[in-house]
């Protein structure tokens, strides 16, 4: 018989036709952790932080759709270890020098740092070179933070539709540019207002002058962890709509 | 001027993004390179982000946003090929030709620089020069390139010699004794209908040969019963695994009865479009496969009312790749051939359901159209009588490395290594690579397994090391081929095989550690765990045979030393050095500190 | 818990640093005389020890910029049983690796020959002075270390919560609160 229910870690959730793991168990209060998921935009699945165990294989919950009887491992030992391996592969690839950056305290790369325990870099730094691109006068786009999410580049294209963002190059060397005649965020059609100057998890994508507008300390994720800001915010999106 | 060729190539290609990389072909063979106004002007002109083209330039290897020589060198680094002398080949080109890899020489004339396997092992080392394969390179033939390139010879009058590529076939079996009739099998196809023709097909338990397996009957009947506008059959010619070749070979020899494969396949499935994607690495084949495609359509085994059936209509055209491995993967493919990046999608759903513009799509590799085709015409018997219960049929090797006798080998599946050994003629074999460096690495021990999809599956290739190789440069080039290769995509996969390929390749200069070998494993589980595609979950695959097969040979390395510096500590002060001219002993740095 | 006849020893440094972790360390206020109960620093800008003796604890702060820094580090790895990678610079080399993006010729001729104000432009080569690396590296790239305690500075009370942990002979984490990277 149909129930619509999986089991996560040994609680029973609901999920309604279509939701993927993701979805059911944020609904549910349980928090996988992410970077590259947002309930605004098509699933990514890149970042394979949302790393699950279904029936005993691994999958990225994002992507995953949930179906009758599926057992799910989130919280264990091994995924969390995976994962904050994952989160350390990101930091070593750019240069998140994060007390120079005025995202700290707002960033989601950092604070799933914190709620992964991860106290250091542990890999090399590949220290890589990346350009800065300051031209617009309002908004900042500083590659050296890019973790290749593509959150700017599904906004621009679903929400704002305008395709300012698109990832190009292959491989480590891949690297996020901007659709416009002269490369740069000047003539690139950005507006101030647009979702994808905004979606971006890390300081790659900033809106500029208001550095400090909220001190260091009584940001986002300094006050909440991210598992329960993230679940109070899905709880207020499910009661406005 | 450039506007008026510009339009005119895009036009040629009515105008249509998913064709981009066609486009970007031809424009490149125009004006030698994409320049930052070609490709606005291809993005304006197509009505597409200027990103998109970017991002599919900067994708594959085979397109330039930079200058390149009117003469362009690109040199194998396969480990075959490298075992067959590709470091002096690139050696003797730079001093010859006064130039550096990479660069372009000062009167924009040539350039040289590295390429993934070329598919030409069994006769390597091998180039691509503009983008045709030249194999069997040594000092007289590099001589004899130079001198036609210091005289501006056109390519299309080098001597014909050059371009002599054997096929090698050692070991013909059930599909390459002989080729079927063309148009037989379609007869045979009509003559049984196409439900048992399908039934025919599953009977004989054929899999896909490009290494994953699938049953082929099942894909073609899941893509039939998927409704949609339209239905689309792809054949995957991107070999790219190191160290195969086999398609090669029988897109030389048997292109006539894969395409007859792919169109018995288009009718099951109620196709009327079909795609070859040919491997850039291939483009000396692509006007011969057109001209195959041109004889079919005039003989009504392609084009509209094949065989005189009324609505029997197929057409297969000839799409090129540029230089990417990633695209042999079937979703990547499919991306490629939509005119974007080669990022394997999200899966499922699969191509059957969701493939080509999002229509179902059967997507199989050259042998396994070129076998459906034989099944057709003979029935299942003929195929499935060899092989083993679970694996009938035979499976062609790319057999290549240390043996005396380098070619195609058609084995039935259960064919031991051992076997395979003593036929090509392998002496003091240390081990083999089975399926290429995605595949399995087996030392002495193994040989006495089998070629099977329940023991040792392959895709074809097969590398044979002997006692003088090191099990673990072969690894370092297996994991600098995965860096190098992997579209960047999947944080694991992306930054991992960077990391897992930097720390190899510590240990192979010496100035590993124990940790380092203990980071190794962490990675290998890592990446295969939670890497987004087959080719993250397989790139560890070398480092996980070496650790396990060559544990001790690790060891010796690391020479006992618990923790190494990640950083060449030497190299870290050079520049300093250099800038304050100082080499007094405190302007040194002892690496390990002993 | 140690008694106080056996002391532990703790070390400190500061390599390319800013000495704002040892700042941190001394906000710990009069909770340094607890540790004062049970620990004596060695080796440590608080004690103008010039060389490190076997020691319990190693703190280092910075990352590694120069060639003493390397010796340095070594010594400390040498003579402390723990090592333990303090702030954003020893993690990831901080603040001072926003130079690495930056050619060594492009920032010693910015310092020493056409920077605002500079008399006698030359690039200094005293064989006195340590010679700088390409890049400012994170400790753990030179040395294997045991334990790395995250924060720009970390808090007094982030330092304090580890240290404690350790004298018990516990493994070393933190709060949620207190873990930050800035």
């Amino acid at each position: 018989m149909k129930t619509n229910s999986i089991s996560i870690d040994g609680q029973q959730i609901t999920f309604r036709e279509g939701q993927t793991i993701i979805q059911a168990a944020l609904e549910a209060g349980i928090y996988i952790p992410y970077l590259c998921y947002h309930p605004d935009f098509e699933a990514h699945g890149s970042c394979k932080v949302c790393t699950v165990r279904v029936n005993g294989s691994h999958c990225s919950a994002c992507t995953t759709f949930a179906s009758d009887g599926q057992v799910v491992d989130n919280h264990c030992e091994d995924l969390n270890s995976s994962r904050r391996a994952i989160t350390q592969m990101l930091f070593v690839e750019g240069n998140h020098l994060c007390p120079s950056c005025e995202k700290s305290g707002d960033c989601e790369l950092q604070a799933l740092g914190y709620y992964l325990k991860l106290f250091g870099s542990h890999f090399p730094h590949l220290f890589p070179h990346r350009e800065v691109d300051a031209t617009h006068p309002h908004i900042l786009l500083d590659r050296d933070r890019c973790i290749f999410c593509e959150l700017c580049v599904r906004a621009s294209r679903e929400v704002d539709q305008k395709n300012v963002f698109a990832i190009s190059g292959r491989g480590i060397d891949s690297e996020l540019v901007v659709n416009s005649p002269s490369g740069t965020l000047l003539d690139s059609g950005l507006d101030v207002n647009d979702k994808a100057a905004h979606v971006c998890p890390v300081g790659a994508i900033l809106i500029k002058n208001q550095a400090f507008q909220v001190p260091i300390g009584q940001r986002k994720y300094d006050k909440n962890r991210i598992d329960d800001a993230d679940l109070i915010e899905v709880k207020h999106d499910h009661i406005d709509s | 001027m450039i506007e008026t060729t510009i339009k005119s190539i895009i036009h040629h290609h009515a105008s249509d993004p998913t064709r981009l990389l066609d486009i970007l072909l031809d424009l490149q063979n125009q004006f030698g390179y994409l320049s930052a106004e070609t490709i606005t002007q291809t993005a304006d002109l197509l009505d597409i982000p200027v990103t998109r083209v970017q991002g599919v330039v900067a994708f594959y290897n085979f397109l330039y946003a930079k200058p390149v020589g009117r003469y362009r060198i690109l040199l194998s680094n396969c480990i075959i090929d490298t075992m067959h002398g590709a470091l002096a080949v690139m050696d003797q080109f730079c001093q010859q030709l006064g130039i550096k890899p990479d660069q372009l020489r000062s009167d924009g004339k040539v350039s040289i620089a590295e390429t993934s396997c070329s598919g030409f092992c069994d006769q390597g080392p091998a180039a691509l020069i503009n983008g045709v394969a030249i194999a069997s390179l040594n000092s007289q033939r590099i001589a004899s390139i130079v001198n036609l390139i210091e005289n501006d010879t056109p390519l299309k009058d080098w001597p014909a010699e050059l371009f002599q590529r054997p096929d090698n076939i050692q070991l013909p079996g059930y599909l390459l004794k002989q080729a079927i009739t063309p148009g037989s099998a379609i007869s045979s196809l009509l003559s049984r209908g196409t439900q048992a023709t399908l039934d025919e097909i599953e009977q004989s338990a054929l899999r896909g040969c490009g290494g994953a397996g699938f049953p082929t009957a099942s894909k073609w009947r899941y893509c039939r019963d998927a409704e949609a506008r339209q239905h689309y059959v792809v054949c995957n010619a991107d070999e790219g695994e190191p160290g195969t070749f086999k398609d090669r070979v029988l897109l030389n020899q048997f292109a006539d009865q894969m395409f007859e494969g792919m169109t018995i396949c288009a009718r099951i499935i109620g196709a009327r479009q079909g795609f070859v994607y040919l491997r850039g690495e291939y483009l000396y084949l692509k006007d011969k496969l057109q001209q195959i495609i041109d004889e079919r359509t005039a003989n009504h085994w392609l084009g509209n009312d094949i065989a005189g059936v009324t609505g029997f209509d197929f057409e297969i055209k000839i799409r090129l790749g540029a230089g990417a491995y990633i695209c042999g993967e079937e979703s990547a493919l499919l991306e490629s051939l939509e005119g974007k990046r080669g990022i394997p999608r999200i899966r499922p759903p699969f191509p059957v359901t969701h493939g080509y513009l999002n229509q179902p799509t059967v997507v199989n590799n050259v042998e396994t159209f070129a076998t459906a085709a034989k099944i057709a015409l003979e029935g299942s018997q003929p195929f499935n009588q060899q092989g083993t219960a679970n694996s009938p049929g035979s499976r062609l090797l790319s057999v290549a490395g240390d043996c005396t006798h380098p070619g195609i080998y058609e084995y039935p599946f259960g064919t031991r290594i051992d076997q395979i050994l003593d036929d090509c003629r392998a002496e003091n074999t240390l081990c083999v690579q089975i399926g290429g460096p995605s595949g399995t690495m087996i030392a002495e021990a193994d040989f006495h397994r089998h070629i099977s999809f329940e023991d040792l599956p392959t895709g074809g290739s097969f590398i044979v090391f002997n006692g003088t190789r090191d099990p673990l440069e072969i690894a370092g080039n297996f994991v600098a081929f995965f860096a190098h290769e992997n579209c960047g995509f999947c944080t694991p996969c992306r930054v991992g095989t960077t990391l897992m390929k930097n720390t190899l390749s510590k240990i192979n200069s010496g100035s590993g550690s124990q940790d380092d070998i203990a980071e190794l494993h962490q990675l290998c589980e890592l990446i295969s765990k939670n890497s987004h595609c087959g080719l993250g979950q397989t790139a560890p695959n070398p480092v996980m045979d070496t650790l396990a097969c060559f544990a001790e040979r690790y060891q010796a390395k690391v020479n006992n030393r618990t923790f190494t510096p990640d950083i060449d500590l030497e190299a870290a002060l050079q520049e300093a050095r250099q800038l304050t001219g100082r080499d007094d002993p405190a302007a040194h740095l002892d690496q390990f500190n002993e | 818990m140690t008694t106080s006849t056996a002391k532990i020893n703790i070390a400190t440094t500061s390599l390319a640093g800013c000495f704002g972790c040892h700042m941190s360390l001394l906000d710990i206020d009069e909770r340094i005389q607890d540790l004062a109960e049970v620990a004596v620093f060695d080796r440590s800008p608080f004690t103008d020890i010039k060389h490190c003796n076997q020691s319990d604890i190693g703190l280092i702060e910075g990352g590694v910029c120069n060639a003493e820094n390397v010796h340095v580090l070594r010594e400390f790895r040498k003579q402390c049983n723990i090592l333990i990678a303090v702030g954003a610079c020893a993690i990831n080399g901080g603040i001072p690796a926003l130079r690495n993006n930056i050619p060594l010729k492009e920032c010693l001729e910015e310092s020493y020959i056409d920077g605002l104000g500079v008399v006698n432009p030359q690039i200094p080569n005293d064989p006195e002075l340590p010679l700088i690396l390409d890049k400012v590296y994170p400790i753990h790239e030179i040395v294997k270390i045991d334990y790395s305690l995250p924060g720009c500075p970390p808090s007094a009370d982030a330092i304090c919560a580890f240290i404690t942990d350790l004298l018990a002979g516990r493994e070393p984490t933190l709060p949620d609160e207190l873990i930050h990277y800035d």
